[in-house]
């Protein structure tokens, strides 16, 4: 669905365009209908609209004076790195600016005795990983999408991977951000000291959704990279059995590098697919990773496979080489652009619960297959309870749609009730935003709205995202991925 | 909610509208860290009690007046810890002066920070509202993450009533060994063995002598011992010395010579400021006794690349914490008026402007 369609004001956007040429070539100014196109929606289809203006600077400078510029004309920005994003966090405006921050793509300095990067914003995630390599050093947070989204993103969603149960998050593997305030300040967050003096305003920013300041340089946290990693793949007779064969190996004092579940509408999905040899009979499968060194690895790997063993496994197989446990991750990796091939249409949800209320979930999730008559096989981050249920339905059909949201609504509200969250990492952008009203309440609400003007006194960055006015609350809408295809189809999503 | 917590709530109504100053204060045993104390008493140690703990989870949930102590009783108990090893600095530590406080203790280079292991916060603010930010589950990000902006807020934004933590296991095995080196040299063999593989949990430097701590699996850390060489500590006395440097009851911290706390990037150089140093977390860590000009300690952590807390001393005209920058200043005021707008909570903690 369009969101609010563009209403672009022509004479403003003349107005603004040449206020921006006055600092930026007219090739980095674009407003030409068929020139912003690209540019209308992140990975989040549903929701499109035509920015007024899209800028694309190439120096601080020009960020500056950008901001400067659209603040003193009072035009809403919204800064983007490569719009890989799920939840419409990089939508543009129609009354604004887009600000690619594409061109930043260089990486400032490496340090490998201190173990920091100092990149620019538009700098892929595995870049970084690339770059360090031969230092025995990477970058841990991995999102699915990392060979394409940039660490800009990464720092305005606070994005995760498959690895944070033991390696954290964007806020854990950040230490500085410099940028610029909405009024063209100069600002840095953090530094390379492991803390700074005042209120931690570098936590604040990260996850942000871009609507507090600009970023204009990152600087991440290396870690030397495990020599070894092997993963144990295990089969379930019941999800449930499964799941708790998760809480058995956090109960064992195991924090596994990476620990994820499939069900078996999942796994027969993308067998076809990929082909990883997944055990098709079982109700689910388990991928438990172990990394370090080889001492490590091996110590862990065998307590892995006596828990998991002990907790119902019926069948067990560990990755015997490098080339084996890629295979085994393929398919999990895989998952959403082979269910994409099964259905015209999926629906990806991103709540976080306990890891206890698992069971409870997935018999709620179960009901509502039946309730409303659609398929939803489910990938998990099980380690830390990130489900990523996708609900396969027809957009052509809208009552298959309209059954869709009402099923994905009552999902996440359901993780809400059990103690969880709307989004694990995905963002709330304008996907989740209705769905804030239901985690927060009208006075936490009105906190987040206050802490925004601090930093932002007229709401010109990234205005309408992630934070809802209680007029909004009562509206509530979902989203579909058109077609069945995702912008940037090719990137494993998970 | 409870009638304690809404006495509390009455309480801070009635402070906001006589804007009078209300001191936060659990145990007590913190009084001397930041600005000095003061305002009327709020004691938060009646609000107490573990609230949820699941340890398969690894979360636990805690009210502000749980003494920290029987928190990590709780955790031992089932074989998990806070990663952070915060410091008591005293047998009455509370929960949420742990928070407020913000300090991480010997394992923060390796595991992180005590902000990073803070998953939600239960907040009474200065309108007297309670409010939930972030969760009890680990992969969070809806809504600004101001459960982390509490973190090390010394209680000027408003009253931690409740927080969640992520917890970890204990390692299986822990050995510490002892190198003779000098200060240039530890500091850059820290760094170099931080950026190998090792299962390095804490590290200290004083007196030419480097001591440093393995955990992990036991097959790791028997690994690293072969690989390092040094000496290695009796358990005993390996436990006391770890403990020692986190609660600073060893005697380094002994005296009424003004402690400083320098946080500087790992692999800076040697402050050439006249005092006894010690070092820890990989050189990201410099305590520094001395009675050198304010101005002159604060200058060298800069140049540094850091900054430098007056930690204890008798006398703190200069400030606890390093001047902010105007920008940070001006966020720092509007955070502060948009929780607490009538300034009630521990006025001058943290700033003597907040």
């Amino acid at each position: 669905m369009d969101a609010k369609p563009g209403c672009i004001d022509p004479e403003r956007q003349r107005a603004v365009a040449a206020a921006l040429r006055g600092f930026l070539p007219a090739r980095a100014v674009l407003f030409e209908a068929e020139d912003t196109r690209p540019y209308e929606c992140d990975g989040l289809t549903a929701y499109r609209a035509l920015p007024m203006v899209v800028a694309l600077p190439e120096t601080e400078e020009q960020v500056q004076k950008l901001l400067k510029t659209c603040h003193a004309m009072g035009v809403p920005v919204v800064a983007r790195g490569a719009g890989t994003g799920l939840s419409g966090g990089a939508m543009p405006s129609s009354s604004g600016v887009l600000l690619s921050m594409a061109k930043f793509m260089r990486v400032t300095r490496i340090d490998p005795v201190a173990r920091v990067a100092v990149v620019q914003p538009g700098v892929r995630n595995l870049a970084i990983s690339d770059v360090v390599a031969p230092f025995g050093l990477y970058y841990a947070p991995d999102p699915s999408s990392q060979i394409a989204c940039t660490i800009g993103g990464n720092v305005g969603e606070n994005s995760g991977g498959v690895h944070c149960l033991k390696y954290g998050l964007t806020v854990h593997n950040v230490l500085a951000l410099r940028g610029y305030t909405v009024e063209g300040e100069p600002i840095q967050f953090g530094s390379e000291a492991l803390d700074s003096p005042g209120l931690d305003l570098l936590a604040l920013m990260i996850g942000s959704e871009g609507m507090l300041a600009v970023a204009v340089e990152v600087t991440v946290k290396l870690l030397p990279r495990p020599q070894l990693a092997r993963v144990v793949m295990a089969s379930f007779a019941d999800v449930e059995t499964a799941g708790d064969a998760v809480a058995a190996v956090i109960a064992a004092g195991i924090i596994p590098a990476g620990l994820e579940m499939m069900d078996r509408p999942a796994t027969r999905a993308v067998e076809q697919y990929v082909g990883a040899g997944y055990d098709l009979d079982a109700a689910a499968i388990l991928l438990c990773e172990a990394d370090g060194t080889p001492e490590e690895v091996e110590e862990e790997i065998a307590r892995m496979k006596e828990v998991l063993a002990r907790a119902g496994a019926t069948q067990l197989r560990v990755s015997q080489n490098e080339a084996e446990r890629l295979k085994f991750w393929s398919g999990r990796k895989a998952a959403f652009p082979a269910v994409g091939r099964i259905s015209p249409d999926y629906y990806c949800m991103d709540g976080t619960i306990p890891r206890k209320r698992l069971g409870e979930i997935l018999r709620f999730i179960a009901e509502m297959e039946k309730k409303y008559g659609l398929a939803c096989p489910n990938v998990f981050h099980a380690g830390d309870g990130n489900l990523h249920p996708l609900i396969l339905y027809d957009a052509n059909d809208p009552d298959q749609l309209r059954r869709t949201e009402a099923f994905a609504a009552e999902v996440l509200e359901k993780c809400v009730e059990v103690g969880g969250t709307i989004t694990g990492e995905h963002g709330v952008g304008v996907e989740k935003i209705n769905q804030m009203c239901a985690q927060f309440s009208a006075a936490e609400l009105a906190a987040f709205r206050a802490l925004k003007r601090v930093f932002d006194p007229h709401e010109l960055l990234n205005p309408g995202k992630a934070v809802p006015t209680l007029a909004r609350c009562a509206e509530y809408r979902g989203m579909h991925v058109r077609g069945g295809v995702l912008p940037h189809a090719e990137l494993p999503r998970f | 909610m409870s009638d304690l917590v809404a006495g509390w709530v009455e309480r801070v109504r009635a402070a906001g509208a006589a804007r009078s100053a209300l001191r936060l204060r659990g145990g007590g045993t913190k009084d001397f860290y930041g600005g000095e104390p003061r305002g009327e008493l709020l004691d938060t140690r009646a609000h107490a009690g573990i609230v949820n703990y699941e340890p398969t989870e690894l979360v636990v949930t805690a009210r502000c007046g749980t003494p920290l102590a029987e928190l990590e009783a709780a955790l031992a108990a089932q074989g998990q810890m806070l990663a952070f090893e915060p410091p008591h600095f005293g047998a009455q530590a509370t929960v949420g002066g742990c928070i407020a406080a913000g300090l991480s203790g010997p394992r923060r280079a390796s595991a992180g920070a005590l902000r990073d292991y803070v998953l939600g916060v239960k907040l009474l603010d200065g309108k007297g509202d309670v409010l939930s930010f972030g969760g009890q589950v680990m992969k969070n990000v809806a809504g600004y993450d101001v459960s982390r902006l509490l973190a090390g807020s010394l209680g000027i934004l408003g009253v931690i009533l409740e927080v969640s933590v992520k917890v970890l296991p204990r390692p299986t095995s822990e050995s510490t060994l002892r190198f003779e080196l000098p200060q240039a040299r530890a500091i850059l063999t820290l760094n170099q063995w931080a950026a190998t593989p090792l299962p390095i949990s804490a590290s200290a430097w004083r007196q030419g002598q480097l001591l440093l701590r393995l955990s992990g699996a036991e097959a790791a850390v028997r690994a690293a011992i072969e690989r390092l060489g040094g000496d290695p500590l009796p358990d005993a006395e390996a436990r006391k010395l770890w403990e020692g440097l986190r609660e600073q009851t060893d005697p380094y911290f002994s005296g009424d010579t003004p402690l400083w706390r320098l946080s500087l990037p790992s692999k800076a150089a040697s402050i050439e400021v006249e005092g006894e140093q010690l070092i820890e977390w990989g050189g990201a860590l410099r305590w520094l006794r001395t009675s050198a000009a304010a101005g002159a300690v604060r200058e060298a952590a800069h140049r540094a690349g850091g900054h430098a807390t007056l930690f204890r001393a008798a006398e703190k005209s200069a400030g606890a914490f390093a001047p902010l920058p105007e920008v940070q200043r001006r966020l720092h005021r509007g955070l502060k008026t948009s929780f607490d707008p009538q300034g009630i909570f521990n006025p001058g903690r943290l700033y003597a402007e907040l």
